[in-house]
């Protein structure tokens, strides 16, 4: 289980949180079809660095985003999600 | 090939089995062949066998460790055909066909035993898509009784069908054609039929990337050098999105993790696959005696095939709510493998924008059932340039065309499955 160090609460098991969804497939409201399509339905997936929307469900609730190695479940940072209605670069 | 008969056994025997000969070669990678298959795991040994046996090509199946150590040799090994959607229904039933034929097909035993796959119901409403999906099913020709509870629990002795139940028995819909077979013997018997008619299998040899001019795949690097093909096809489960990656193709999967784990050998106690509508746990019973228990994934991306504890209590919670006797049962060993989900549950079958550079996968927790089928259809592709007909609606251009095909009814999100 991952040890995942909220930055509200400290650290804390992984039960207490969700995974969202890759930042990359974040949707901005007003995005073309085919932006949406490309982010909705395509995913890098690659082995390495993932940028995640996790949230402290079982907690604070904060929207959290996660960079986690999938291969290694390297932790690389948690900060708040503060920019939600911004669509990711 | 030495074929394998009781006759067979028997001469051996009286010689000490010493003239057994290996049930594959290890050959050396050639410099090209017609076909090369990325991934030795059931569906891509199945490709190659049809490849050979149905369109008379010899392929190389390239597989970066050993064959079956995937998703092959990891699942719980429930095989069944009674999907919701008719798409599924045809492409599993199809498998299902072949199934019932594959020992003899393979002189292998893959200790298919339908010994039966229910679906429990825990509500009226529970009951109700049952009775909806038997419809369906049985308008497709697939086979499907709807159980009352007195009918379970004749199947199901041990079940707590009681009033105080944590889950209240009310029916169960069964396939009686469904069941498990062993999932070693699927990739070794078709490992040992394909090099019997000459296809290369060639383990600890990973693809590192692909050798592309002119738009047109026309090989693998691989850490056993460059190995030249006509057509390549992907079947690598879990690893779909890296090694489309490494051709620079995106697709529509996120792998994650799936976990099993199996208590102490026992006498007979279930002999039936035992599923439910609203839980997310399946119990069987291996020949060796151990009860295999399954359920959810873990819900975040992961390549590691490793699991987290809270899952195993949630399932093993879940299934001695079912079956109380397993609470006297000790667990053995637990294990995951890495699925390739999609964006709606269902495979892929496709050629990439890479000409000739095939792709099958995308069969998220579900695919060792496929294994027969996905290989003969997969086999055609690859032997034809074309998508077969029954694995047509399982395109790339699905998604952005809307026609995705949902089993689930949950939307986009891969982890919402
Ligand atoms: C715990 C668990 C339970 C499951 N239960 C069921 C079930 O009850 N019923 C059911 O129908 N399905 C089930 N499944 C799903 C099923 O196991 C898979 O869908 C199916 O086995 C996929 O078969 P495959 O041959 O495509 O994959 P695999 O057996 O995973 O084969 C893919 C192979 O590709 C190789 N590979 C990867 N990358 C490379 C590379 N770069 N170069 C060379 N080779 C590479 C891998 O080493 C692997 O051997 C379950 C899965 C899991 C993990
Ligand atoms: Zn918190």
């Amino acid at each position: 289980m991952l040890l995942i160090n909220c930055p509200h609460c400290g650290p804390r098991a992984q039960a207490e949180f969700g995974f969202e969804r890759p930042v990359e497939t974040i949707l901005p409201v007003d995005a073309s079809t085919a932006t949406m399509v490309e982010r909705l339905y395509t995913r890098t997936n690659a082995r390495g660095v993932s940028a995640e929307l996790w949230r402290h469900s079982h907690g604070c609730r904060a929207w959290l985003r996660i960079d986690r190695h999938v291969v290694t479940h390297e932790i690389l940072c948690v900060a708040l999600w503060v920019a939600l209605w911004q669509a990711p670069q | 090939m030495q074929r394998y008969s009781a006759w067979n056994l028997f001469k051996h025997g009286l010689r000490g089995h010493k003239g057994w000969q290996p049930a594959w070669r290890s050959p050396e990678p050639k410099a090209h062949y017609d076909v090369v298959i990325i991934g030795g795991g059931g569906h891509g040994l199945a490709t190659a066998y049809y490849l050979a046996k149905r369109h008379g090509i010899r392929a190389a199946v390239v597989e970066k460790s050993w064959i079956g150590g995937g998703n092959t040799g990891r699942n719980t090994t429930i095989v069944r055909s009674n999907y919701r959607l008719p798409e599924m229904q045809a492409l599993l039933e199809h498998a299902l066909k072949l199934w019932e034929g594959l020992s003899d097909e393979l002189n292998y035993n893959v200790m298919f035993s339908q010994r039966g796959a229910i679906f429990l119901g825990h509500s009226d409403g529970d009951m109700a898509r049952l009775a909806e999906r038997g419809d369906a099913l049985r308008c497709a020709g697939i086979d499907a009784e709807l159980l009352s509870r007195a009918q379970v629990h004749k199947l199901i002795p041990l079940l707590d069908i009681s009033d105080a139940a944590r889950f209240p028995i009310v029916g169960g819909l069964i396939q009686r054609r469904g069941g498990t077979a062993r999932h070693d013997a699927v990739a070794w018997g078709y490992a040992r039929a394909a090099d019997a008619l000459g296809v290369d299998i060639i383990q600890q040899c990973e693809v590192t990337g692909f050798a592309i001019a002119g738009g047109r795949v026309t090989g693998v690097e691989t850490s056993r050098g460059h190995i030249g093909a006509g057509r390549v096809g992907i079947v690598v489960a879990g690893n779909s999105g890296h090694v489309a990656g490494l051709a620079g193709l995106r697709l529509p999967v996120e792998s994650h993790i799936l976990q099993a784990f199996v208590t102490e050998p026992v006498k007979p106690m279930i002999d039936t696959v035992i599923m439910s509508q609203s839980l997310h746990c399946y119990i069987s019973q291996s020949d060796k005696g151990e009860i295999v228990l399954g359920g959810d994934p873990d819900f975040y991306p992961s390549y590691t095939q490793r699991g987290q504890p809270m899952r195993i209590e949630e399932v093993a919670g879940q299934a001695i709510g079912l079956v109380p006797a397993l609470s006297k049962l000790r667990m053995l060993r637990g294990w995951a493998g890495t699925t390739d989900m999609t964006c709606d549950g269902s495979p892929i079958f496709d050629e990439t924008p890479v000409a000739d550079l095939h792709i099958n996968g995308g069969w998220c927790y579900g695919g060792f059932k496929a294994t027969p089928g996905s290989g003969w259809l997969f086999a055609e592709q690859l032997a034809t340039g074309r998508v077969a007909d029954l694995a047509r609606p399982f395109g790339l251009g699905r998604f952005a065309s809307g026609a995705t095909v949902d089993e689930a009814g949950s939307g986009p999100m891969p982890h919402h499955r």
